[in-house]
């Protein structure tokens, strides 16, 4: 196949100007990525410089068949780790023709509380850790798992290495080079407490820069995964029983937090965190039900509990953070299936916007 | 699959001037190896300037769930054969977030005992020679040993050749050019006794960088192991009987023991580890008991002997370092489960300091 991998790696720069741009979009689940590429004339940079496409919105459940076309706006360009050279990925929302957001483009309502005043003032932070399962193709099956079985009880796998307690590291390893060639803010990778179960971390970023990179570095993700010919999951509890759930717990901070006496605007953020904790639950991720139960690292759903070094609480402020009066904090509510969009717009909006 | 592979190695160094950091550190088991990787802003060659990093310290039996977080402070660094370019692989020792050792962590009396100046003026140079077994995954059977069944007997295997004598080369070759890429001082290879058995030697490494370097080889290792869907076993006696067990046999010599007069002082040094035997035998590995039995090239457990060229001894000192009246000794005993921490460490304290 060394055949195809040439002309997949060949490099146009030789003989054309133009570039591919592969436009990225979030489809008609809420969770479901979609992309298609165009040929542009030459090298972008500015993402308002790029043209506004559409696609068949009735084929990704977001318009009916009899008007169709739903307009896509580019927001973000990162470089493209599969056709490297000059090509790009565009992550784009959706309208309708006349201008509106779509329903399940979040991203928009998002933007708008990002460039409020008073947010835009305190300059939030996120680190979102991402965590997410390999299965295995066609039995939908942890990699590394017997099939019909299950592997040793967990304990040996978080962090570990070895062929008996690491499943899928070259894919991880890949897709961590191809986020930071892409540009994506990636901080880090670990393997995860279930096995076949890994994290990768995305930040500190700024506003609605943080969402836009975990949906690419979830797109590179579920790119590389196509190609190992394995499946990625982001289902919050995909193994019920003794397995730990997936999660996508954001750490956040703003100016405030992170200056002298932080630590008191921090306690007064998680304050009124708990005081929309229903609201925020539900915006949290389908299914955190099956996840939040108290065990496995996780405080239950119905209840809202935070602490220093806990990692039982819904929330965790760090030994550092408490150690040196000011900060960050850790929302270990969202589930892996969260949409970035509104797990950090409304954690800005309710900690920034609201009051009780 | 070779596009994943171009990933895997895709040169970052013309996109960014990020660098990934492996952390590397020993979980709750004294012997499982753990690590997470992080980006930092750019290349760092001093362990000083590398930041201090935590971990969930619930989920390796080093803390309680609530209150998790376990203290990682890098030590040293090594070059990253997986990653390459300018990323590194750092290896930690871990502490409380009050800044003491969890009681886990054996690098930190070691580097204690090391930077004695009485230890410290004697240079304490080790040489270890790390056995391992390979073994096939799912089944726990050495590799190239028929599934429920044996190979003809031990004596084809030692340094062999040959596809019915020598299995997983390719593990070993790749460890071994790894290990000098990463800058540990991995001084050579050889096939053991029991097939599936190998070894490599780490050495002359100088105080606590040994235990640093043998444990960075053991992660090299099992990144390798992993690659190639078979596992590494550092049991001491994996197969019971008739065949070899595997140690770490430990070569050690002071800056005394390597000037004229030299033999003189090592005959000393061994009298006093003499002395301590119960309490070395006790450090030197779990399990042990099943691989020093006497036979197959180890001495009994209970008993203390040593002499020249002789590996059924606890002790061999070599005919080159007899001819020359100075030179080094072998301790025979640890077990390939050994935490060179300890071992080194503690020959030193009993031998310089007792």
């Amino acid at each position: 196949m060394s055949l195809l991998t040439d002309l997949i790696n060949l490099d146009l720069s030789d003989s054309t100007e133009k570039i591919i741009a592969e436009y990225i979009w979030v489809g008609g689940s809420g969770m479901d990525m979609r992309s298609k590429a165009r040929t542009l004339p030459g090298p972008v940079t500015d993402p308002s410089k790029l043209p506004k496409w559409n696609y068949d919105g009735s084929s990704t459940g977001q318009a009916p068949g009899e008007d169709s076309e739903v307009i896509l706006y580019p927001q973000a360009i990162f470089k493209d780790p599969f056709r490297k050279g000059n090509n790009i990925l565009v992550m784009c929302d959706a309208y309708t023709p006349a201008g509106e957001p779509i329903p399940t483009n979040k991203r928009h309502a998002a933007a708008q509380i990002f460039s409020n005043p008073a947010v835009v003032a305190e300059v939030p932070w996120y680190g979102i850790e991402q965590e997410y399962t390999l299965l295995q193709k066609d039995v939908k099956w942890p990699v590394g798992w017997p099939i019909g079985g299950f592997p040793g009880p967990q304990g040996p796998y978080y962090c570990s290495v070895g062929a008996d307690k690491s499943f899928g590291r070259d894919i991880v390893d890949s897709h961590y080079k191809a986020c930071l060639y892409a540009g994506i803010n990636i901080s880090g990778i670990n393997g995860e407490v279930m096995p076949g179960q890994w994290e990768f971390q995305v930040g500190p970023s700024v506003g609605i820069s943080a969402a836009d990179e975990v949906w690419i570095a979830r797109y590179i993700l579920e790119r590389i995964t196509e190609i190992a010919g394995v499946v990625v999951s982001f289902d919050p509890k995909p193994i019920p029983g003794d397995w730990n759930g997936a999660g996508a717990h954001t750490n956040y901070s703003t100016k405030s937090m992170r200056e002298e006496g932080g630590y008191e605007v921090i306690k007064k953020a998680i304050d009124k965190l708990g005081l929309r904790h229903k609201e925020h639950i539900s915006a949290y991720g389908e299914g955190n039900e099956r996840r939040l139960t108290g065990h496995h690292e996780t405080a239950d759903i119905n209840t809202f509990l935070w602490g220093v070094a806990n990692r039982g609480a819904s929330i965790r402020v760090g030994r550092d953070t408490e150690k040196e009066g000011k900060g960050y904090f850790e929302d270990r509510r969202p589930a892996s299936n969260m949409d970035p969009y509104i797990v950090t717009s409304m954690i800005a909006e309710t900690t920034l916007l609201w009051n009780p | 699959m070779s596009l994943l592979s171009d990933l895997v190695n895709l040169n970052l160094s013309d996109a960014t001037e990020k660098i990934i950091a492996e952390y590397i550190w020993i979980g709750g088991s004294g012997m499982d190896i753990r690590s997470k990787a992080r980006t930092l802003p750019g290349p760092v060659s001093d362990p000083s300037k590398l930041p201090k990093w935590n971990y969930d310290g619930s989920s390796t039996g080093q803390a309680a769930g609530d209150d998790s977080e376990v203290i990682l402070y890098p030590q040293a660094i090594f070059r990253d054969p997986f990653r390459g370019g300018k990323n590194i692989l750092v290896m930690c020792d871990a502490y409380t977030p009050a800044g003491d050792p969890i009681p886990t962590n054996k690098r930190h009396k070691a580097a204690k005992i090391f930077s004695d100046p009485k230890v410290a003026s004697e240079e304490p140079w080790y040489g270890i020679e790390q056995e391992y077994t390979l073994m096939q995954k799912d089944v726990n059977w050495p590799i190239g040993w028929p599934v429920g069944g044996y190979p003809g007997p031990q004596g084809p295997y030692y340094c062999g050749v040959g596809a019915d004598k020598a299995i997983g080369r390719d593990i070993v070759d790749a460890h071994y050019k790894a290990c000098l890429y990463a800058g540990i001082g991995i001084s050579g290879v050889n096939g053991e006794v029991m097939p599936g058995q190998w070894e490599f030697q780490v050495g002359p490494v100088e105080g606590i960088g040994a235990g640093d370097q043998v444990w960075i080889a053991r992660y090299l290792l099992e990144r390798i192991t992993e690659i190639s869907g078979v596992m590494v076993s550092f049991d001491p006696k994996p197969v019971p009987g008739d065949w070899n067990g595997a140690g770490a046999h430990c070569n050690y010599s002071t800056k005394s023991m390597r000037n004229d007069g030299g033999l003189e002082v090592i005959k000393k040094a061994i009298e006093k580890l003499q002395l301590k035997h119960k309490e070395h035998i006790a450090a030197y590995g779990e399990g042990n008991e099943r691989r020093l039995t006497g036979k197959h090239e180890t001495a009994d457990i209970n008993t203390f002997s040593w002499g020249v060229a002789n590996r059924g001894a606890s002790v061999r000192v070599g005919r080159d370092t007899e001819k020359e009246g100075k030179g080094y000794f072998e301790d025979r005993r640890p077990a390939s489960n050994m935490d060179p921490y300890v071992v080194t460490s503690m020959i030193a304290e009993t031998t310089i300091l007792g």
